[in-house]
């Protein structure tokens, strides 16, 4: 049986990491704050690993403002959302190996 | 082998996120049953209204002289006893609902008004804002029969399209809405009565059924 760890990516073991990505795949954009809320981190802490992401190409980060408050939004990238495909191919063929 | 676990959680936390990020989940079936209630009164005192002759043809107050109706004109509805309970029907309704999912949007501390919640209103008024309109022609064209089957196939579209961006099970309720509206076509004398069970019984019934399977550990 091919090895189905090397197609499981680094990048998304951080569960922060893993509900951006998640909450991304399924919204065409979201804000800081709403992503704050549903993973519940420290916004220190989600602005690292958005930091990460988005060094890897993985989102893409939108500066905006709603009135004078600053609306900072985040959307997916190709690239993003083809290693997340990936990764949860890789996750699945784990979890089915094990049956 | 330690790590299966911790794959499994990670997928489970995905699902979850998806779901989370992308519907309306703090729907309170506490407010299915409010608006259910709040349908049934309303209903009852329509029905009073009705059965006292209030709309007699003998009495004038649906149509003129020549037989014109008088809701031809739209300011005359507006003032209009059954227009008055319809409406505060709705607002009790929708207040009461509100309240209900804001108490439960607090206590699972989710923001009540978010984009899942703004996408959610959207899409319901859609089908809404396109009924409430054909109904105002329908009844300033005389055709009040056909309110009731219109108010509930145009709620029930709204509730089909609201389950993709709330809880899936409203789905269910849509099509309820949907097959008694198009069933009281035929009956246009029992309206009020199929209104009262689509409006009111299954509201009550769905809203239990949400209680129970999503709140009641609460």
């Amino acid at each position: 049986m091919k090895n189905p760890i090397e197609h499981l990516n680094k990048t998304f073991d951080s569960r922060i990491r893993l509900g951006i990505m998640s909450a991304l795949m399924v919204n065409a954009e979201v804000n800081f704050n709403e992503l704050k809320e549903l993973i519940q981190v420290t916004d220190g802490n989600l602005a690292s690993h958005l930091k990460t992401l988005e060094e890897n190409d993985y989102v893409k980060v939108h500066k905006g403002f709603i009135g004078r408050k600053t609306n900072t939004t985040y959307t997916i990238t190709k690239d993003g959302e083809k290693a997340f495909k990936t990764h949860l191919d890789a996750l699945e063929k784990m979890i089915r190996a094990l049956d | 082998m330690p790590d299966a676990l911790q794959h499994l959680n990670d997928l489970k936390d995905i699902k979850k996120m998806m779901e989370r990020s992308s519907r309306f989940i703090s729907l309170s079936g506490l407010s299915g049953v409010s608006a259910g209630i709040c349908a049934l009164i309303g209903a009852w005192f329509a029905n009073e209204t009705l059965n006292a002759d209030y709309y007699s043809p003998a009495n004038g107050r649906m149509y003129d002289e020549a037989g014109v109706s008088r809701f031809a004109d739209g300011s005359a509805l507006l003032f209009n006893r059954l227009f008055l309970i319809a409406a505060a029907t709705f607002i009790a309704a929708f207040v009461l609902a509100f309240v209900f999912t804001y108490i439960r949007s607090k206590r699972a501390g989710l923001a009540i008004w978010g984009s899942t919640a703004r996408r959610l209103m959207f899409n319901v008024s859609i089908p809404m804002l396109a009924g409430g309109i054909f109904i105002i022609h329908l009844v300033q064209s005389g055709a009040v029969g056909m309110i009731a089957p219109a108010c509930l196939i145009f709620y029930g579209l709204a509730l089909v399209n609201a389950s993709k961006y709330s809880l899936e099970e409203i789905r269910y309720l849509g099509y309820g809405e949907l097959l008694l509206g198009v069933i009281s076509c035929w009956f246009v004398e029992y309206g009020l009565h199929f209104w009262a069970a689509g409006f009111g019984v299954l509201h009550i019934i769905y809203g239990a059924l949400m209680w129970w399977r999503y709140e009641r550990a609460d």
